[in-house]
């Protein structure tokens, strides 16, 4: 059975931010470890893999932490793998295709900069244990941002076909960078609840921080005002999502309750 | 009677047992070392250890769990207690100079400063250049050395090389 959010409570307000920000974690380190062996370079290979890992690790928080609260007994291993396309609550973003490398790390510049912005205002949640969460989040995904920033530099100011292809990646993805800043009943109940931040402040930081970058970058920024998708957040996703479960959660579909 | 007492261990024997169990991964530096033990206490006969993960990912948690176990069970304190503290989070601050030395000793350079915020950000969300990092060659000494990777073999390391004798080498970097 899922939480649902439409559930007039504190507490499913809560479990469904906290599936939404453990979802977001563990398709995009799914996503990310199916680079492993196929980086363009080794220490690509690397750094998207150890990425994928802290992502899988802030996962596991995410997830246990929604479990407990939910009370039914189910695992972050059981939400992980468990529950059916419909049940995922991650955006949009994180499910679009890894296609070339400017497509994978737009991606991730995108995810970085508004995950980085939002573990910082989550460290000061009212909840300690969210906040707790983020705390220990907020330095790996420093050294993400990091990274992936630089990799837009190198990539927008680079050769002439580095720099098409990430303006490409920049433009086809920007429909999905507007997502996690148009906040819902369960967004509001947390800036309610003194969790979560205003979504016009944690927008506008992260605006303020694509533009720097796509500036040094010698990249076009897309309109702010453009048309935004939305849908992932409430379980209506793009048909990529299904592709993914079907290999992610492939092992536990055929052998159900398999263990190490 | 009090099972600790039986055993002749205190808190302080505790700790001297943990200082002999190694980091899965880097094997020359105990747990106490690496500073990821956070905490011993008796409640009762229970002999509960807190410990704190280095990155949320890092896998080898669970074998370090099941080394911390292992190790008193092996000293006859049977009823242990784990426990996983997030907050505050783990940093290299928190590595003795013992550890540090032992770490150079197998090859890994050490952290080189107090853990900082290292993503640019640090004025408001202005990016600014990373601080000057002087990374100290763990075979030779050098420290004409240069960043090949931000990301090595395990979470917490980065690859650089040595541009005097072209060694490359693993960074535990600053967290």
């Amino acid at each position: 059975m899922d939480v649902s959010i439409t559930d007039n409570t504190a507490n499913a307000a809560k479990i469904g931010y906290l599936l939404r920000q453990g979802d977001n974690a563990l398709i995009l380190s799914q996503q990310l470890s199916q680079w492993c062996g196929k980086g363009p370079a080794l220490e690509e290979d690397m750094a998207l893999t150890n990425v994928a890992l802290d992502l899988l690790g802030q996962t596991r928080m995410w997830l246990t932490y929604a479990g407990e609260l939910e009370g039914r007994g189910r695992s972050e291993d059981d939400l992980a793998y468990l529950r059916d396309a419909h049940d995922l609550r991650c955006c949009l973003l994180v499910e679009q295709p890894n296609g070339n490398y400017a497509d994978t790390m737009v991606r991730q510049f995108f995810f970085d900069t508004w995950h980085y912005f939002l573990m910082q205002s989550l460290a000061k949640a009212s909840d300690p244990r969210i906040a707790e969460i983020a705390e220990k989040s907020i330095k790996e995904v420093t050294y993400h941002l990091r990274r992936s920033g630089d990799l837009i530099v190198r990539m927008g100011d680079g050769t002439p076909e580095s720099h098409a292809k990430t303006q490409a990646a920049v433009n086809e993805l920007w429909m999905y960078s507007g997502e996690m800043f148009l906040y819902d009943a369960v967004d509001q109940a947390m800036v309610e609840q003194g969790i979560a931040p205003a979504a016009a402040d944690l927008r506008a930081a992260f605006l303020e921080h694509v533009s720097e970058i796509f500036a040094e970058a010698t990249l076009a920024m897309p309109d702010p005002n453009a048309f935004m998708q939305q849908g992932g957040k409430k379980g209506r996703h793009s048909e990529h999502l299904g592709y993914i479960l079907a290999e992610m959660q492939f092992l536990q579909r055929a052998y159900p309750g398999a263990q190490w | 009677m009090n099972a600790a007492v039986a055993n002749g261990a205190g808190v302080d024997q505790v700790w001297t047992w943990l200082g002999a169990v190694s980091d899965p991964e880097i094997p020359v530096i105990s747990i106490v070392d690496l500073g990821i033990v956070r905490a011993v206490a008796f409640e009762g006969d229970t002999c509960v250890v807190t410990i704190t993960p280095t990155y949320s990912g890092c896998p080898a948690m669970t074998v370090i769990a099941e080394s911390v176990t292992e190790a008193l069970h092996s000293h006859g304190l049977n009823d242990v207690k784990l426990v996983n503290q997030l907050s505050p989070a783990w940093t290299t601050d928190w590595m003795s100079e013992a550890g540090k030395l032992a770490l150079k000793g197998y090859g890994i350079a050490p952290p080189a400063q107090q853990a900082i915020d290292i993503s640019g950000l640090r004025s408001g969300v202005k990016r600014v250049a990373a601080p000057p990092l002087l990374v100290a060659c763990p075979i030779c000494g050098s420290t004409h050395t240069q960043l090949t990777s931000q990301f090595g073999s395990t979470p917490c390391k980065a690859l650089y090389k040595c541009l005097d004798c072209l060694e490359p080498f693993d960074y535990f970097k600053c967290h």
